[in-house]
């Protein structure tokens, strides 16, 4: 019922509602400036900017290889293919050969970084829903994720470990059969989730019919990733447009039905089990040989040009613009961040909603403000 | 450099003798980085993930032995109780010795009735005091359990025991805010408007067969009616914290808890029915004696009627204390924790204390109502004080209000109306019908 409609004494005075920067749900440093009535939101503005750190700027007086550090801070809880796509765009400009051992660890960092990037969301997004023995269940594998990589590279978080040519280290013989044993363990555990979350039915009274967006409007408002996927949208870079040897692997893109937060929710889930089955045949199947092309300069300096390379992270199409002069440093980058066209659709499918329903669809949305603001 | 070598500093004087020294404590292991030859000069992880031993804890004798002290303290802690209960059977005694005395000095004699109904206070009151120390502590236990954690560890040296009694020395000691835009004497007031109904109503509730510090013979609705205050105090919390995410709380709140009472008073009539009786001491009396002298005639096995209650009056009880997943007057992800946002300190405690004290209520009117009170499961057993029994029934509920928490996510508001209106409220009703066929027959 529209506030025009209501009989006069039932009308009440709004209330203008900050969710947010300090909100325990907004996931960072979101702003929503919420006007409810009662509980019942009428208008939703977010308002980003918060983390603002000038990423695309600072990269255009930094080297090519310095730029991948910077590159590691934008969506910094699945950085590796952040990596990989300025390495993309930048080999692309060089022209460099990479060897397919690389091209296959590169592929299993992404998936493992993708594992460890879902479990985020799966534990974060019991949170906003009100669960909390979801997140440290997800915090758990997590870590073990994080290990593996730390035990790679060194590094936990911002990796740096795809550079241009290769990747940084090949990985040893502990590292492979560590995977495995991850791998092994953590199936029985995405059942383990679908019991206490996926199927739980206030969970399912929660997402289900609640935050729809119809394909048409995911892709009217440039979707990517689960969130499109949710919708019932066949679009995966890995499919579409395959890079680094993801043609060679035998995969499915999961897809939603109605585009509900529980659709979602559960491709991402499904995504999980679609990541393991990647990580198994790249581990299967790693070939022999060097993990950098030969030719790389110490100090790069592409021909002049530009190029446009595109990967799919762990919330959608992540894409980078990269303009060169010839000089060591970038001429122009311009990042295509997921998260932050994902954010978009906030305000329209927020209206209308409830208070707690504000939570469960932001959550479900999926977005890294490192990502969003850059 | 040679030239420039100075003179060798003086030798020290001799330490003193080794043996005054007392020996340094054994260090605890922790995982050494390795180089990791093959990939160059990285650091690899020692850290040791004890998958093969989480598909079967058991093989872990740290595991075993944590189950095993666990197991201790709980039969600690109700061997505790029984003793105390046990001394509760000098209660005349210790009446007739205060009067003996009162009468000695030439005083009036209810001097003697107010000494015994203040030392009757004071033991219920530190029921409720002492219940929420380790209401705490067990509720940290359990979902560390749940969710393969350890829980407090190191306070007090066993399974970290004192842990919420350093906890409450950390609150008392913690400053006290009251924000600028609050209403200063009502947002005072709130915490005590909630946790004082809690204490009042423990009055009729009987911790074993014939032992409540008040037998009123209208307890099942002294109880609730004074349960139903601290609703009051919340919906106070919220509107005088200044803050809009406490306003919607408190409103929540008062929507929630006074829609809840309904199914939760309504489900307890085919109890009262059964037993003929308000009072709580008879319902528990009434489900004294065995079915074929093995099934307990508790009112949670009379068929149909007995569960249905039975549940309905579990589930409104979490709601009624504000547990997930009912928790929505606080919903820390949603509103910021809601009414209690705003306060900090004892003030806040004082909240939880009266959480933890209604959790207790509920568990005991739970074991009244349908577990037969005081009664053992088996007649066999009949020589154990009904202390122990109540006890143990009463922590086997609480154990429940635990484990809800950590399992299930939160409801919406609307859903959780739609939940109470459409589903409880008209099954409270027809279990109503349900047990007056029940009597018929």
């Amino acid at each position: 019922m529209k506030t025009e409609e209501r009989p006069k004494e039932l009308k009440s005075d709004s209330l203008f509602v900050n969710l947010g920067p300090q909100h325990p749900s907004t996931h960072g440093v979101l702003r929503v400036g919420l006007t409810i009535e009662g509980e019942l939101i009428t208008k939703a503005v977010p308002d980003i900017g918060y983390l603002h750190r000038g990423t695309e700027k600072l990269a255009e007086v930094r080297g090519y290889h310095h730029c991948v550090v910077l590159t590691d801070r934008w969506d910094y809880v699945s950085a590796m293919p952040n990596n990989l796509v300025f390495c993309l765009a930048a080999e692309k400009l060089m022209g460099l050969k990479i060897p397919p051992r690389a091209n296959y660890l590169r592929v299993l960092m992404c998936e493992l970084n993708r594992i460890a990037s879902h479990l985020l969301f799966f534990g974060t997004y019991g949170i906003d829903i009100g669960a909390f023995t979801p997140f440290l269940y997800a915090f758990r594998e997590r870590e073990m994720v994080l290990d593996l990589f730390e035990m790679c590279c060194g590094a936990r978080l911002t990796y740096n470990y795809i550079r241009l040519g290769g990747v940084m280290a090949d990985v040893s013989e502990e590292w492979t059969a560590k995977t495995k044993e991850f791998l092994g363990y953590f199936k029985p555990r995405l059942d383990e989730y679908d019991t206490l979350l996926s199927f739980n039915p206030i969970f399912l009274a929660r997402t289900k019919e609640v935050g729809k967006i119809s394909p048409q409007e995911a892709v009217n408002w440039a979707l990517s990733g689960p969130n499109l996927r949710g919708s019932g949208i066949l679009y995966d870079v890995r499919k579409s447009d395959p890079y680094s040897s993801y043609e060679e692997f035998d995969f499915q893109v999961p897809l939603g039905k109605e585009g509900s937060c529980w659709d979602r929710y559960f491709c991402r889930i499904l995504e999980m089990r679609e990541s393991l089955r990647i990580c198994e045949q790249a581990l299967k199947a790693l070939p022999p040989g060097e993990t950098m092309a030969t030719g790389v300069a110490k100090i790069p300096k592409p021909a002049p040009g530009e190029a446009y390379a595109h990967v799919e992270g762990s919330r959608g199409d992540l894409g980078i613009y990269l303009v060169s002069d010839g000089q060591a440093s970038p001429y122009r980058i311009h990042v295509r961040a997921p998260s932050f066209m994902n954010l978009a659709i906030l305000e329209k499918i927020l209206v209308g909603n409830k208070v707690s329903d504000v939570i469960a669809i932001l959550g479900s949305i999926d977005i890294v403000l490192g990502e969003v603001d850059r | 450099m040679t030239e420039a070598t100075p003179t060798p500093p003086a030798p020290k004087p001799s330490p003193a003798p080794a043996a005054a020294k007392p020996a340094p404590a054994p260090k605890i292991a922790m995982p050494t980085p390795v180089l990791n030859h093959s990939a160059g000069k990285l650091l690899t992880t020692t850290r040791y993930w004890p998958t093969e031993l989480w598909a079967n804890p058991w093989a872990s004798p740290n595991y075993r032995r944590g189950a095993l002290m666990l197991a201790a303290i709980i039969g600690g802690v109700l061997l505790t109780g029984a003793a105390v209960g046990e001394l509760s059977r000098w209660g005349d005694k210790i009446y007739a010795l205060i009067g003996a005395f009162v009468a000695s000095q030439g005083w009036p004699q209810n001097t003697a009735e107010g000494a015994w109904i203040l030392l009757k206070a004071l033991i219920v009151l530190h029921v409720i005091l002492i219940n929420g120390l380790w209401a705490i502590w067990w509720e940290r236990k359990i979902s560390a359990h749940i969710q393969s954690r350890v829980g407090p560890t190191y306070s007090g040296g066993f399974h970290g025991w004192a842990q919420t009694i350093f906890d409450g020395i950390k609150l008392l000691l913690k400053e006290d805010i009251t924000p600028d835009a609050a209403d200063k004497w009502v947002h005072a007031l709130a915490p005590g408007i909630v946790v004082a109904p809690v204490v009042v109503a423990f009055a009729p509730v009987s911790f074993g067969t014939q032992l409540s510090a008040a037998n009123i013979d209208i307890g099942v609705l002294y109880v609730f009616a004074f349960a139903g205050i601290s609703v009051i105090g919340i919906v106070m919390a919220g509107w005088a914290s200044g803050n809009k995410y406490s306003l919607l709380g408190g409103l929540r709140a008062a929507a929630q808890i006074v829609s809840y009472e309904l199914p939760r008073a309504f489900s307890v009539v085919p109890v009262l029915m059964l037993a003929g009786s308000l009072n709580l001491e008879a319902i528990a009396l009434a489900q004294a004696g065995y079915w074929h002298g093995l099934v307990p005639r508790w009112f949670l096995f009379y068929p149909v009627v007995g569960q249905i209650a039975f549940l309905i009056f579990l589930i409104a009880s979490v709601a009624e204390t504000n547990r997930t997943p009912f928790d929505i007057p606080e919903a820390e992800s949603e509103l910021v924790s809601g009414f209690h946002t705003e306060y900090s300190g004892m003030k806040w405690s004082i909240f939880f204390l009266a959480e933890y004290g209604y959790v207790l209520l509920a568990s005991f009117l739970l074991a009244t109502f349908f577990l037969g009170g005081g009664a053992p499961p088996l007649a066999q057993l009949g020589f154990i004080p009904s202390w122990i029994w109540m006890l143990a029934k009463a922590l086997l509920m609480m154990f429940i209000f635990l484990w809800t928490r950590w399992t299930f996510p939160r409801l919406r508001a609307d859903q959780l109306m739609d939940f109470n209106w459409k589903f409880l409220l008209p099954w409270s009703f027809a279990n109503i019908a349900l047990a007056g066929a029940y009597l018929l027959l």
